[in-house]
């Protein structure tokens, strides 16, 4: 009786140990593939459109307003919150994560209204990297101005 | 093999966004900022263009690559305009991208329901 009961808790305190490692392993796994495959199609289709002879800047605008509609289409639908589920931040850091971001809220909010609800829970995590993402930039170019 | 290259690359990154969601209590919205404002970082001091060029979408489809976008276009406008570049090249960078997010998204707004929970 002594036994099983000590053992029990040796096995509790085994799972404790090892199951926080390996769930974060699994979710690192998970997040390699999703991700790693978000940015294979991202290839293909601005390798589609070089060679449609788009040119650079405007494939690669293309690929990102594919990408970026085809995640807020997904959004609509409900699918992007079920495939991050499942691949984590391997949706939520492709730029496909950022659309998400925008749209998510945007339907979220919309009973609030088109200016309110619609307008600003569209930035509410958006706002933010556009916000750090260009104090950054300025940063970025001040130094370059001097330094060059 | 580009398209390798840029699955190993683009699935490091994510990894090292789930590991911080995983193990600091860092939010999603938190990560985005921090990679973004990284990938700025590195692109100005010329670090990001390296992986770019080996991984292609690896390395500009994860937002590190925006962050990257706004260095790479603040350096040109400060090449092109002087001083006032400072100030004009991230957000003319961000421009493209940012604009057909903000229609997708309000169309999607006016397309879609929220889903019952």
């Amino acid at each position: 009786m002594d036994q099983t009961e000590s053992g029990k808790k040796q096995y509790q305190e085994l799972v404790k140990e090892v199951s926080p490692n390996s769930k974060l392993l699994a979710n690192c796994i998970r997040a390699f593939v999703g991700g790693g495959l978000i940015c294979v199609i991202g290839q293909l289709i601005k390798n589609f459109f070089l060679a449609q002879q788009l040119g650079e800047d405007s494939s690669r605008l293309a690929t990102v307003a594919v990408l970026i509609g085809g995640s807020i289409l997904l959004t609509g639908f409900g699918w992007y919150d079920r495939l991050s589920e499942h691949i984590g931040a391997g949706a939520a850091v492709p730029i496909t994560g950022f659309a998400n971001a925008i749209a998510a809220p945007a339907i979220e909010h919309k009973k609030e209204g088109f200016i309110l609800g619609v307008g600003a829970k569209m930035f509410v995590i958006a706002g933010p990297v556009i916000l750090y993402g260009t104090l950054a930039s300025i940063l970025v170019g001040l130094i370059y101005y001097f330094v060059r | 093999m580009e398209l390798i290259r840029a699955f190993i690359v683009g699935g490091i990154i994510c990894v090292i966004g789930q590991i911080l969601i995983d193990k600091t209590k860092l939010t999603t919205a938190r990560i985005l900022v921090i990679f973004v404002v990284a990938g700025c970082v590195l692109g100005g001091l010329g670090l990001y263009e390296p992986l770019v060029n080996f991984a292609g979408a690896g390395a500009t489809v994860p937002l590190p690559g925006f962050g990257h976008l706004l260095a790479g276009g603040v350096k040109k406008a400060v090449d092109e305009q002087g001083f006032a570049g400072i100030f004009t090249g991230g957000v003319t960078a961000m421009a493209g991208g940012l604009t057909v997010a903000i229609l997708f998204g309000w169309l999607s707004a006016l397309t879609f329901n929220p889903k019952e929970k």
